[in-house]
C-alpha cells in the first residue's frame, strides 16, 4: 500500500515536472489595445528569446476577486497579473501578492541607477512593479464646442458656454477633485478640504450643478464611443483611449491635459506560486520592465513609461510614425497642471466618499 | 377570402384624421432623426393631411395622384438627403397615396364581414398593427447590428458616409479581424470560436445521455423520492447562475488539482474537462424536462409487448422507446447546446485563458473596447443559426415526405 502511494506520488511529480517544462506562462492583463501593446513590446521578444509560450488572460478587471478565490481554493492558475496601483496595494495588504526587492530583482537603468530610484514615486507598494503612467482626462467634440475650444477642466462645469451632455466616471475619484478645483479651492488644499464632511458635500454640490447633464460611464471604452456618436459634448476617460480615437480613428475629438489625474499600472506576482514558476516569472519581469522595453511599449499605446530613464527613449508610433513623446501624460508640456492619485488619502476616505457619492447618484 | 363587401367612399371627416395620424407616425421618425420629434409629428400630420386633401379633392384621378406622390416625395427626399432620401421619399410617397385612397375609397372594408361595426373594424386593424409592432421590436435589434458590422470605423456608429451609402463608409475589416486576417488581429476570436465549437457539442452529448437516462428512470413507478431527486437534478436551472458558478469554482478547483497531481493529466486537458462537465450539469435539466414531457405520452404497454416478443431491455430501449421519444431528446439537446454555447458566467469562473469561449471573448470585447468585431460575430452567428434552422426544417419535411406524411 505504502509502495503504491510512493509510486503514485513519484509518477505525479514526474508528470507535473513534465508539464512545467512545456513552458507556458499565463499573464493576466486588461485586453484590447493595452494587451496588444504588451504583446508587441514584451511578450513577443521574450518568447523569441526564451521559447516560453505566453498565454494572455484578459481578466484584470476581476483580478482582486479571482485572486482571493484562487487563494482559497489553493489553485493559483495565474503567473503574473497586471493591475492598477490601488489594487496592488490591496492585494499586497491581503498577502495575495509577493513582496518585491526592486533593486535586486529588476534591471538597473543604463546609467547604473538602481531600479527603485529609477521608478521613483511610482513604487506605491512593496509588491508593485510599475509599468506605465496613465491619466484620466477630458476629451471633447471639436465640432460641438463652438469657436472657442475648452482649455480648462472647469469647462466640464460650464453649461452656459458648453451646453450638452458630458460623460463622467461612475465613481468619485477625479470627479470630486475637479469639482472642488472648479469651485475655487486652491489645488494644494483640495485633499484637506475633501477630508472633511463639509468639503465632500461641497464637491457633490458642485457636481450637482451638472448632474442632469451627466452620462455616467463604467468602462474606459464608453466615453470614446459616446463622443464618436456625438451623444456627449465632452467626457472623461483614459488618455490612451482619447489618443486612439483622435490619432488612430481620426474622430473630430480634442483633448485637455489640464488637471489630468495621473495613476500607475503595473505587475504583481501572485503569492503561492510553485518555486519554478515564480522563478520563470521573475526572469520575465527582469526582461520586460527594463528601460528599453518600457519605452518600446509607448510605440503602441500612449501611456508613459514608469521609469524615468525610459522617457528619452520613447520613439514613434509603430503604425502611424508620429512621435509619441508629446502624447505622454508625463511630457513636460502636458504635465503643467496634474493631480497624482493620492493612494493613502483614498485608502482612508474611500469608503466614506464612495457611500456619499452613491447616495447622491441615487437621489 | 373570397368575401367581397360592397364599399363606398368615406367622408373627409373620417379620412383626414386617420391619414393625419399616419403622417404623424412617419413624421416622428423623420423629426427624431433631424433632432426634434415633436416638430416632426406636427409637420408630418399637417403635410400628409394637406396632400390627402389635394389627391382626393383636386386631382381626383387616382393613378395620377399616386405617381405625383411617389415622384414628388422622392424628389423632395433627394434634395434633403441624397440617395437614401430618394429611396425613403419614394416609399413615403407610395405609402401616403396608397393609404389615402385605401381609406377614401373605403377599400379597408372590402375583405371584412359586411355587418361589422366601426369599432370591430378598428380593432381588426389595430390587432394587426400590434402584432406587426411586436415583430418589429423583436427583430429590429437583430437587424440593426448587421449594417453596423460593415462599419469602416471602430465605433458602434452609423457614420455620415454610411448614411450616404458611400462605399468608403463600409468595409469588411471587422470580419477580417474575426477570421484573424488583419495584421493587427491576434486570432483570439477564431480560437474562442473553436473552443465553443469543441466544448458545446461534448457537453451536449453528456447532458443528453445522462438527462435522458435520468428522465426514463424517474418515469418508472417504483422509484422512491421521485420528486426530491427531480428537484435536485433540475436545481442548476433554478439556482442563480452566479451561485452555482461560485460553488462549481471551488468544487472543480479541487477536482482539477486532483486530476493534475494524482492522475498527472495535462493542465489544458483538465481545464477542458472541467468546463465540459460544468456545462453538462447546466444542460441536464433542459433534457430531463423535455424528455419527461414526451414520456408522459409514451405507452408503457409497448415495452411489455417488446419483452413479450423476446427483446431484452436494451433492445427495447433503442428499437422501441428511443424512436418514440426522439423529438423530446432532440429539443432537449438543442437547449443544452445553446446553454453551453451562450454561457459566460460559469466559464469565466472555471475556465482559464486557454478555454476562452466565444461569449467570454464577446464579453471582454464589449467591456474593454466597444469593437464592431462583436457585431461581425453576431451577424455570422445569426446567419449560421438561420442556415441551421432552414436545414433542419428541410430535413424534417423530407423525412415526412419519405414517410408518406404531408407536411402540415
Amino acid at each position: 500500500m505504502k509502495f503504491t502511494k510512493t509510486l503514485l506520488a513519484t509518477t505525479a511529480l514526474t508528470v507535473a515536472a513534465g508539464a512545467a517544462t512545456a513552458q507556458d506562462m499565463t499573464v493576466v492583463s486588461w485586453g484590447g489595445a493595452y494587451s496588444k501593446s504588451q504583446l508587441k513590446a514584451y511578450h513577443e521578444p521574450y518568447s523569441a528569446k526564451t521559447g516560453i509560450n505566453i498565454i494572455n488572460d484578459d481578466s484584470s478587471a476581476e483580478a482582486v476577486a479571482k485572486l482571493r478565490a484562487m487563494n482559497e481554493a489553493g489553485n493559483i492558475t495565474w503567473d503574473l497579473v497586471d493591475v492598477e496601483a490601488a489594487d496592488a496595494i490591496r492585494l499586497c495588504d491581503e498577502g495575495l501578492a509577493i513582496e518585491i526587492d526592486h533593486d535586486a530583482m529588476l534591471a538597473a537603468a543604463p546609467d547604473g541607477t538602481g531600479a527603485s530610484a529609477d521608478f521613483g514615486s511610482s513604487i506605491v507598494s512593496s509588491c508593485f512593479i510599475p509599468q506605465i503612467v496613465f491619466s484620466t482626462t477630458v476629451g471633447y467634440r471639436t465640432d460641438m464646442v463652438g469657436a472657442e475650444a475648452p482649455t480648462s477642466i472647469c469647462a466640464l462645469f460650464d453649461l452656459d458656454k458648453y451646453p450638452g451632455k458630458r460623460s463622467l466616471n461612475k465613481r468619485p475619484l477625479a470627479n470630486v477633485e475637479w469639482a472642488l478645483l472648479c469651485d475655487g479651492v486652491a489645488k494644494e488644499d483640495i485633499y484637506d478640504v475633501l477630508a472633511t464632511p463639509e468639503g465632500q458635500d461641497r464637491a457633490l454640490a458642485k457636481l450637482d450643478t451638472i448632474k442632469d447633464q451627466v452620462v455616467w460611464w463604467t468602462a474606459g471604452a464608453d466615453t470614446p464611443q459616446l463622443l464618436a456618436d456625438g451623444e456627449v459634448v465632452m467626457g472623461s476617460t483614459y488618455n490612451g483611449r482619447l489618443f486612439s480615437a483622435i490619432a488612430e480613428q481620426n474622430q473630430p475629438i480634442g483633448m485637455l491635459w489640464d488637471a489630468q489625474m495621473l495613476d500607475f499600472d503595473g505587475w504583481i506576482v501572485p503569492a503561492g506560486l510553485p518555486e519554478d514558476r515564480q522563478k520563470m516569472v521573475m526572469d520575465y519581469l527582469f526582461f520586460a520592465t527594463d528601460t528599453q522595453r518600457l519605452a518600446d511599449q509607448a510605440a503602441y499605446i500612449s501611456y508613459g513609461p514608469a521609469r524615468e530613464s525610459s522617457a528619452p527613449l520613447v520613439g514613434n508610433h509603430a503604425d502611424l510614425g508620429i512621435a509619441m513623446a508629446p502624447h505622454m501624460p508625463t511630457d513636460p508640456a502636458n504635465a503643467t497642471n496634474v493631480f497624482v492619485t493620492q493612494y493613502e488619502f483614498w485608502a482612508d476616505y474611500r469608503d466614506d466618499i464612495d457611500a456619499k457619492f452613491q447616495a447622491w447618484l441615487a437621489k | 377570402m373570397a368575401l367581397v363587401t360592397p364599399i363606398s367612399r368615406k367622408p373627409l371627416s373620417l379620412v383626414l384624421p386617420v391619414v393625419g395620424a399616419m403622417g404623424a407616425f412617419l413624421g416622428l421618425f423623420v423629426g427624431t432623426s433631424a433632432g426634434s420629434g415633436m416638430t416632426g409629428v406636427i409637420a408630418g400630420a399637417a403635410i400628409v393631411m394637406v396632400l390627402a386633401f389635394i389627391y382626393t379633392q383636386v386631382l381626383k384621378s387616382e393613378p395620377l395622384a399616386k405617381w405625383i406622390s411617389r415622384l414628388g416625395m422622392a424628389a423632395a427626399g433627394f434634395v434633403f438627403g441624397g440617395v437614401p432620401g430618394l429611396i425613403l421619399g419614394f416609399l413615403f410617397g407610395w405609402l401616403t397615396a396608397w393609404f389615402t385612397f385605401w381609406m377614401y375609397e373605403g377599400r379597408y372594408r372590402r375583405h371584412l364581414l359586411p355587418y361589422l361595426t366601426s369599432g370591430q373594424v378598428l380593432w381588426h386593424y389595430a390587432f394587426r398593427v400590434i402584432c406587426g409592432a411586436i415583430f418589429v421590436f423583436l427583430i429590429t435589434p437583430i437587424l440593426v447590428v448587421m449594417p453596423l458590422s460593415f462599419n469602416a470605423q471602430d465605433f458602434f456608429t452609423f457614420t455620415p458616409e454610411m448614411l450616404r451609402l458611400d462605399p468608403d463608409g463600409y468595409s469588411l475589416k471587422h470580419y477580417a479581424d474575426f477570421f484573424g486576417l488583419r495584421s493587427d488581429s491576434n486570432g483570439e476570436w477564431l480560437r474562442s470560436f473553436w473552443n465553443s465549437l469543441l466544448i458545446a457539442p461534448i457537453a451536449t452529448i453528456l447532458s443528453v445521455s445522462l438527462g435522458t437516462l435520468a428522465a426514463i428512470g424517474l418515469s418508472q413507478s417504483h422509484v422512491p423520492a421521485k420528486r426530491a431527486i427531480m428537484a435536485i437534478l433540475i436545481s442548476p436551472m433554478i439556482v442563480p447562475l452566479i451561485i452555482s458558478a461560485t460553488g462549481m469554482f471551488f468544487f472543480y478547483s479541487s477536482m482539477g488539482n486532483w486530476m493534475e497531481d494524482t492522475l498527472g493529466l495535462n493542465k489544458d486537458l483538465v481545464g477542458y474537462i472541467k468546463v465540459v462537465l460544468a456545462h453538462a450539469v447546466l444542460g441536464i435539466p433542459f433534457v430531463i424536462i423535455t424528455v419527461t414531457a414526451t414520456l408522459v405520452g409514451f405507452d408503457r404497454s409497448l415495452t411489455r409487448a417488446a419483452a413479450n416478443m423476446g427483446a431484452d431491455p436494451v433492445t427495447t430501449f433503442f428499437r422501441v422507446q428511443m424512436p418514440l421519444i426522439l423529438p423530446g431528446v432532440i429539443s432537449g439537446g438543442l437547449f443544452a447546446f445553446i446553454t453551453s454555447f451562450d454561457e459566460v458566467v460559469v466559464v469565466m469562473f472555471i475556465g482559464s485563458a486557454s478555454q476562452k469561449t466565444l461569449p467570454w471573448q464577446m464579453f471582454l470585447g464589449l467591456r474593454e473596447q466597444i469593437s464592431p468585431t462583436i457585431l461581425a460575430v453576431a451577424t455570422i452567428l445569426v446567419a449560421l443559426s438561420i442556415a441551421l434552422l432552414i436545414t433542419l426544417e428541410m430535413l424534417r419535411r423530407r423525412s415526412e415526405r419519405l414517410r408518406g406524411m404531408s407536411p402540415s
